[in-house]
């Protein structure tokens, strides 16, 4: 009997990696998916924080393909070893915070070890060439292959034909005439194929699988980084970059006020990671204090944040403070006015 | 066969899946988990997660806020 081979996939819940899976499952290779969570991830997080979003599906999109698929999932976290690709990538940054050359390679050489424990044969992913500017040029192809380890175990179905022939092809594990040849930034071939193969559901991710090409998200970070004097992170600190308005007026501390009210429940939840506000004369939404404010600062923070309730217009409102360590303060502030909060402090 | 509670509360998805996946590594067919979270999106990502591997979710609640789930281990690798 001849001997089935085994493919892991990168699965990301977009189309091209769920095309590359099928098309590799459809010459009979044995596929299972591999998702890695590096904490930046726009899967789930802010649609499960934020109310307003409840109408969305909440599916996580690798999930969703997986099983569209019927193939495995192994979602691994990698929050840990992620942070020293996003704190020093040899190949820079894209447009925003996103490292995606480092990232690519970061994955593929996880996918790699993946498969040397887990005994499968090789790697694929849905790249196609030239439709990312940073990480899906042709000349960034064979730096994945090589920068991970996986060389010639790496295959790109959708843009095999424009590549060196690799290992499962040479050897004839897959057929190389059946594989693809797409190349650019049109998405037209790979809709096409979803028709022929009876795909018709599928996520469009809007820029790319993760917060850091994101510019509002990438500015926070910045701001953190550059405030802290440091940039290594915990996974509470890029969780808070994804909730509440961001307000900075000073080096010393920000604000983070609840948007609404599935932030508001979420944000409560850290009140023995952070101090906190919320306006106890008047309704409005609470606040984490990030930094080592003043008192000064606090007075301020007070009264930034009765800016945001229902007692904006009085001309006094009462705010309780509470620290971390449940001690509670009380102030009574007027409001700032709406110009009174200078644009260059919205994060 | 035996019984694991896992506290997954506070960590949003994927986390809690991943945390139930490793907890599963360490089992053995027929034993459960019973899973606590505060991310609604378990209530589909851990019954996807564990279709797809195999796994039956033997029942799932939700009240105020918190989402528990009860997943027996099918077939173990
Ligand atoms: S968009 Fe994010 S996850 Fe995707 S390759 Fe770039 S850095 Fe990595």
């Amino acid at each position: 009997m001849s001997k089935q081979y085994k493919a892991v996939s990168l699965v990301s819940g977009g189309l091209d990696s769920m095309l590359a899976s099928q098309v590799i499952m459809d010459q009979g290779i044995h596929v299972e998916g591999i998702n890695f969570f590096t904490g930046f991830c726009v899967e789930g997080h802010t649609h499960a924080i934020r109310k307003q979003d409840d109408k969305k599906p909440k599916r996580n999109n690798a999930l969703w393909v997986a099983e569209q698929l019927g193939m495995k999932l192994h979602i691994i976290d990698v929050i840990e070893e992620y942070k020293d690709v996003l704190i020093n990538p040899k190949y820079g940054y894209g447009a925003n915070m996103n490292p995606c050359l480092d990232c690519k390679i970061f994955m593929v050489k996880k996918a790699h070890e993946w498969i040397k424990e887990n005994d499968f044969d090789f790697i694929i992913t849905g790249e196609v060439i030239g439709q990312r500017p940073m990480s899906q040029r042709k000349q960034t192809m064979p730096i994945i292959a090589h920068q991970s380890g996986a060389d010639e175990l790496l295959l790109r179905p959708l843009s095999a034909k424009n590549l060196p022939e690799t290992l499962p092809e040479r050897e004839g594990w897959v057929d190389r005439e059946q594989l693809f040849d797409f190349s650019g930034r049109s998405r037209k071939p790979q809709i096409a194929l979803a028709n022929e193969l009876g795909i018709d559901d599928y996520a469009q991710p809007a820029g790319g699988c993760c917060f850091l090409t994101d510019a509002s998200y990438s500015n926070k970070l910045v701001d953190l980084w550059q405030n802290r004097n440091d940039k290594n992170y915990e996974m509470d600190d890029i969780m808070m970059l994804k909730v509440g308005r961001h307000i900075r007026p000073n080096a010393r501390f920000k604000l983070i006020i609840a948007r609404e009210e599935g932030e508001c429940r979420f944000m409560e939840g850290y009140r023995k990671e952070f101090d906190h506000l919320h306006c106890t004369s008047h309704t409005g939404p609470m606040a984490l204090i990030d930094g080592k404010p003043n008192s000064e600062d606090l007075q301020l923070a007070a009264r930034i944040l009765a800016r945001f309730g229902k007692g904006r217009s009085e001309e006094q409102v009462d705010v309780e403070l509470g620290l971390k360590n449940g001690v509670k303060r009380q102030y009574s502030i007027k409001p700032l006015g709406s110009d009174d909060i200078p644009k260059e402090w919205y994060l | 066969m035996s019984h694991v509670d896992l506290d997954a509360r506070r960590l949003l998805c994927p986390m809690p899946v991943i945390r139930l996946q490793d907890q599963i590594k360490t089992l053995h067919t027929g034993d459960t988990v019973t899973v606590t979270c505060t991310d609604p999106g378990v209530m589909n990502d851990i019954p996807a997660w564990s279709r797809i591997n195999g796994h039956s979710v033997i029942n799932s609640e939700e009240e105020e806020y918190l989402y528990q789930l009860t997943i027996q281990v099918g077939a173990t690798p």
